[in-house]
């Protein structure tokens, strides 16, 4: 239980320090990593949600099911962020005139 | 006996299928447009006939539709209805003819005459609007069909005076759709012409009741132009002449008069009125318009500011028949302007109009010795203005005299005092108009003459103000005739004083 | 078996516009028919189910015959088949418009590789989208709802960042950020309340809830979420850039669609499956918030200078009405106020759309939006214009439009309460939507000064139907309202699948 509720406790605090690392940095690549971490510590709480740490006792597939989608989701949501961040370092950095010629896609 | 409500829909169809086609012609179609407008309101006035006829012989129209609960549109046919119908769409009939004379050669002329045709629809519209919530329906798509005509210059004047009439008819009409609502809720869903909300919610809410009232009649006295709330009316004067013709006697200010008359014997019902002590209240705002309307009247140079401000003067005394609606006499009287005040003041409209087209003279000092060259314009310009002083044997005497005898029927010397020193006011500010333009000596020559060849203007500029002067003054003399106004409105009356 | 044809018609709001986009994005040809034909099919679909749902009421399907814990429901009720509705209308009516937009500026050879890589990459996303959305409406639990909103969110951000200026991708950098904050938010409350249940689905949900520490701070989170989504006042930040920035029927979409996903759930949430969790004073918080949407947007919409921002401003304020719904509703006893939200949602929805499109073709013809150099606009396109005022008159909530209906069940809700506060409010907020709309409107009828600025080529029809189509169904929406009744109520006068509490 006690393992069961350090990683629940560990979950909620990733969860929290990506929150506050999204509001306070400017960076963009800080805030897509932020948003990252807020993420794994959701997956953390669920992964520690699903073992019941009773033995014996099947381990509950649907969190699992949940954090496997929710990873692909992440995964996809990043790539985007990252273009998206990529785009803006060049127009903004850049020489620049030629605006969007490759617009970003999104994949899903 | 029941006759057909889609007679009801008819009247609407024959102004609103116009107007939509008419937005869809191209601007050069002048003739086909002429005719679709004609058209629409001939037939609109033959389906009238039908109605008042049905509804002299005691059959009811009534139309419904629900939409959800507590609202449901409902149209209805009463005598009262009928007046406003029949008002509306004559004089519809002749201010189209005089905008197309107007008109002829401006741009824009299919917008124009669409939204007019969705003006007349929606006035009609709040004349048989048989619940509160349908007449919100049409009074709130009144101010939007408007506003178009209003700014149709789109001149930064214009636009100014477009803005204003929306600040104060939206206002207002927020006002009136909140009381309503709450209303609703007080009373349930209540269709006019019953007697009014039952007599225990007087006791249970009767302050509650009062606000509400003053609310619903601050959100008609918007378009009722009712002091303080009058400020966009002599602003509006900027649109075009048929467009003031439409604001002061065909639909918004009349609506606005309408409105109340509907809230007081239709809403409240008189029973309750007295009870709660609201009518001195009403009698207080139409005197005070009355008489503020007159005094800036006077000071006004410009022709079509001081016609209205008169109009300002001239619709309370709708209001004040009503407010002495318990008298037989007075209600007459106040009922009867609703459709005096209008012919008359599209007559000055007119006129005021043709001088503005024809010699390009607005201003009151500018119009001196004007009747030598326009005789036929300023001769039915004299009749209206006799009318509105109430002089015998005009359209105005008639409201008057009846409003005086109800007043004094009431024992009210306020108000017969008002009567007469407002008569007085009339007569000041009309009075010298009369006198510069028909025996000065003109000087100098006009701002901006045209020649329109045999006539001293467009013949259709000159026939409607000659025709509306000419019924000023037959329905004057034959007030008492078995076809006339005042015989409709004794009908009306009947309803609600037997 | 009337169930499986039921089920199959249900899957294909969701299948059909995956397919499609798929399709678009390996075709890439420029083309109409294409998508055209597959949001017109969505709209057939949907028609269909909704005869379906008036015969035999609410639907419920299990994908692939998997039992409910683990397996995906989807649920079409009166509710979810009223946004069915919408997003077909409006997504038709996008579809054309998008069609017209490209094409014009395609024509204009200013950049035109430019302007066919934009329409490419914009058909798959576009119904990418609206897959994602009717799967919104459809999912009936709640990780599968959070699945799809990522999808609408990703297809969103992409969409929104299309036009390639700096400032929209910019704009939707940020858009992206609030809305994964959002979705993560709302993936921890999923975790809080699957913790103290163990069900996802909504009909179960509904059955076993019961106050407690843990589910009050599940739906706290998941309603943080939706409402940053939303763009709820304090929370509306990303809103007026990312929509004011992007190309005119992205911005449609986005301002009179993806919003009501999210608004749409939290209500659902809030009076359906969690109603026994909801408070007077949650309920008053969500009410204050949205007075404070409404006159914060209606002030700034007021003071932009540019038609689109004062358009996405006006969506900040529209949001404000929709929460103000929600202290209404709670002791509604007649659906009233269901009815009145919803109304308003469709009219909203459908006048948005039109706004932007209008809007969008005013950009195109003028090359800019500022607002006083518009003036005369009217003459060039009468239609446009006058879809534009239809639209207003729907945010102004006058007659006859779904708006006053929708003001008028509130209006009614709050004196039948005794909470007459809230009609101050809402009339207050009116008044201030016939400002915004009137400040446009008034250069709109002014007289053109000075040569015309406009180019001009003819406003194609693709261009300026659209939004007059869907401005007046708009403005209509209040005669329809005895069938969306009947649609809402349909088999068993209940407005929702379960019935309120």
């Amino acid at each position: 239980m006690t393992v069961l509720f350090a990683y629940k406790l560990g979950g909620l605090c990733l969860f929290f320090m990506g929150f506050t690392a999204l509001i306070l940095r400017s960076h963009p690549l800080k805030k897509i990593m932020a948003v990252n971490v807020m993420a794994a510590g959701v997956f953390l709480l669920f992964i520690a949600m699903a073992c019941h740490g009773r033995v014996g006792v099947a381990i509950d597939p649907v969190p699992q099911a949940m954090v496997l989608t929710g990873i692909v989701v992440s995964v996809s949501v990043t790539a985007l962020a990252l273009v998206l961040a990529c785009r803006i370092q060049e127009t903004s950095g850049g020489a620049g005139s030629s605006e969007g010629e490759h617009p970003p896609q999104g994949d899903s | 006996m029941n006759g057909s409500g889609w007679l009801l829909v008819l009247i609407m169809l024959s102004s609103f299928v116009p107007g939509i086609i008419i937005f869809g012609l191209p601007e050069d179609r002048v003739r086909l447009r002429t005719t679709l407008n004609l058209c629409g309101s001939l037939i609109k006035i033959g389906l009238i006939v039908v109605l008042n006829v049905g509804i002299y012989l005691g059959y009811s129209y009534e139309i419904r539709l629900p939409l959800v609960a507590g609202m449901e549109v409902y149209l209805h046919a009463d005598p009262l209805s009928a007046l406003f119908t029949t008002l509306s769409s004559v004089l519809w009939l002749l201010t189209t003819i005089y905008a197309v004379g107007y008109l002829e050669d401006s741009p824009n002329r299919s917008h124009f005459f669409g939204y007019f045709s969705l003006c007349v629809t929606v006035t009609i519209g709040i004349a048989l609007a048989g619940n509160l919530i349908t007449f919100i329906l049409f009074y709130e798509m009144l101010t939007l069909s408007t506003y178009p005509l209003i700014v149709h210059r789109g001149t930064p004047q214009s636009l100014r005076a477009g803005r204003n009439y929306l600040v104060y008819t939206l206002g207002g009409g927020a006002l009136f759709f909140l009381a309503a609502a709450w209303l609703q809720v007080l009373t349930g869903p209540m269709d006019f012409g019953s007697d009014g909300f039952a007599s225990h919610l007087v006791v249970e809410h009767g302050p509650l009741l009062s606000l509400l009232f003053v609310l619903l009649i601050a959100g008609v006295g918007v378009k009722a132009a009712l002091v303080p709330l009058h400020g966009w009316l002599p602003q509006a004067m900027i649109a075009p002449a048929p467009v003031s013709a439409l604001l002061h006697a065909v639909a918004v200010v009349k609506a606005g008069a309408f409105g109340i008359v509907r809230i007081v014997l239709d809403v409240y019902g008189l029973e309750n009125m007295i009870v709660l002590g609201l009518l001195p209240l009403l009698t207080f705002v139409a005197t005070l318009t009355i008489l503020w309307g007159s005094f800036r009247a006077l000071q006004q140079d410009d022709l079509k500011r001081r016609l209205a401000f008169s109009t300002i003067s001239q619709i309370s005394y709708i209001g004040l028949g009503i407010s002495l609606a318990d008298h037989r006499l007075a209600l007459i009287g106040g009922l009867v302007h609703l459709v005096h005040q209008g012919i008359m003041k599209i007559t000055l409209f007119f006129c005021a109009g043709n001088l503005a087209e024809t010699l390009g003279v607005h201003r009151i000092s500018e119009m001196r010795g004007i009747a030598r060259r326009m005789p036929w314009t300023m001769g039915a310009f004299t009749v209206g203005a006799l009318g509105m002083i109430g002089l015998p044997p005009t359209a105005g005497f008639v409201s008057k005299w009846f409003l005086g005898l109800g007043a004094l029927s009431a024992s009210n010397w306020v108000v017969v005092a008002v009567l007469m020193l407002s008569s007085l006011l009339n007569a000041a500010y009309f009075l010298p108009i009369l006198i510069t333009a028909w025996f000065d000596r003109p000087v100098g020559p006009w701002p901006d003459e045209k020649n329109f060849g045999r006539f001293e203007t467009r013949l259709m500029l000159l026939c409607p103000p000659l025709l509306t002067a000419a019924v000023v003054l037959l329905i004057g003399v034959l007030a008492e005739a078995q076809i006339s106004p005042l015989a409709w409105v004794r009908f009306i009356v009947e309803g609600y004083l037997p | 078996m009337p169930t499986v044809s039921a089920s199959f018609w249900m899957v294909l709001p969701v299948v059909l516009p995956l397919a499609g986009g798929l399709l678009c994005f390996l075709w890439r040809q420029r083309s109409l028919w294409l998508p055209l034909a597959f949001a017109l099919v969505n709209l057939i679909v949907v028609i269909r189910l909704t005869r379906l749902l008036l015969i035999q009421g609410p639907l419920h399907y299990q994908i692939g015959g998997w039992e409910t814990p683990l397996g995906i429901v989807l649920v079409l009720d009166g509710p979810a088949l009223l946004m069915l509705l919408l997003t077909a209308l409006c997504g038709a009516g996008v579809t054309c418009y998008a069609r017209g937009y490209f094409a014009y500026r395609i024509s204009a050879q200013k950049q035109p590789g430019r302007h066919e890589r934009q329409e490419r990459f914009f058909w798959p996303l576009w119904l990418m989208l609206l897959a994602a959305l009717n799967g919104l409406f459809l999912s009936g639990d709640i990780f599968n709802i959070y699945v799809t909103l990522e999808l609408l969110s990703i297809s969103a951000v992409a969409l929104a960042a299309l036009s390639g200026k700096p400032v929209a991708q910019l704009a939707s950098f940020r858009y992206l950020l609030a809305s994964l904050l959002g979705s993560l938010s709302y993936l921890l409350g999923i975790f809080f309340i699957y913790r103290s249940h163990g069900v996802l689905d909504l009909g179960l949900l509904r059955a076993v809830v019961e106050p407690g520490s843990s589910m009050t701070a599940g739906l706290v989170l998941m309603s943080c979420g939706l409402l940053l989504k939303s763009a709820a006042f304090p929370l509306h930040f990303w809103l007026p850039p990312a929509h004011a920035n992007a190309l005119a029927p992205v911005s449609a979409i986005l301002s009179g669609l993806v919003i009501k996903g999210s608004l749409y759930l939290l209500f659902r949430f809030w009076f359906d499956t969690f109603a026994s969790l909801i408070s007077p004073a949650a309920l008053n918080v969500i009410g204050m918030l949205g007075i404070l949407a409404v006159f914060w947007g209606g002030i700034l919409a007021l003071l932009q200078q540019r038609l689109k921002l004062l358009v996405a401003y006006s969506t900040v304020s529209q949001v404000g009405y929709f929460l103000i719904a929600f202290p209404l509703a709670y002791h509604d006893a007649t659906l009233s106020v269901w009815t009145a939200f919803l109304f308003m949602i469709l009219a909203h929805g459908c006048a948005k759309v039109a706004m932007f499109m209008a809007a969008g073709t005013m950009y195109l013809h003028s090359g800019h939006d500022r607002m006083r150099d518009l003036h005369g606009i009217r003459l060039v396109m009468p239609l446009t214009v006058f879809a534009y005022g239809m639209a207003g008159v729907n945010l102004m909530g006058l007659p006859p439009s779904g708006g006053f209906v929708g003001k008028w069940l509130l209006l009614t809700g709050a004196f039948d309460d005794g909470q007459w506060w809230w009609s101050v409010a809402i009339m207050a907020g009116g008044l201030l939507a016939a400002a915004y709309v009137f400040r446009v409107m008034s250069p709109l009828f002014q007289a053109p000064v000075g040569a015309s600025i406009f180019d001009g080529r003819p406003t194609p029809a693709l261009l300026e139907w659209p939004p007059l189509v869907l401005s007046l169904i708009a403005l209509l929406l209040g005669l329809f309202a005895p069938g969306i009744m009947a649609l809402l109520t349909a088999n068993g006068g209940a407005v929702i699948s379960g019935g309120l509490p």
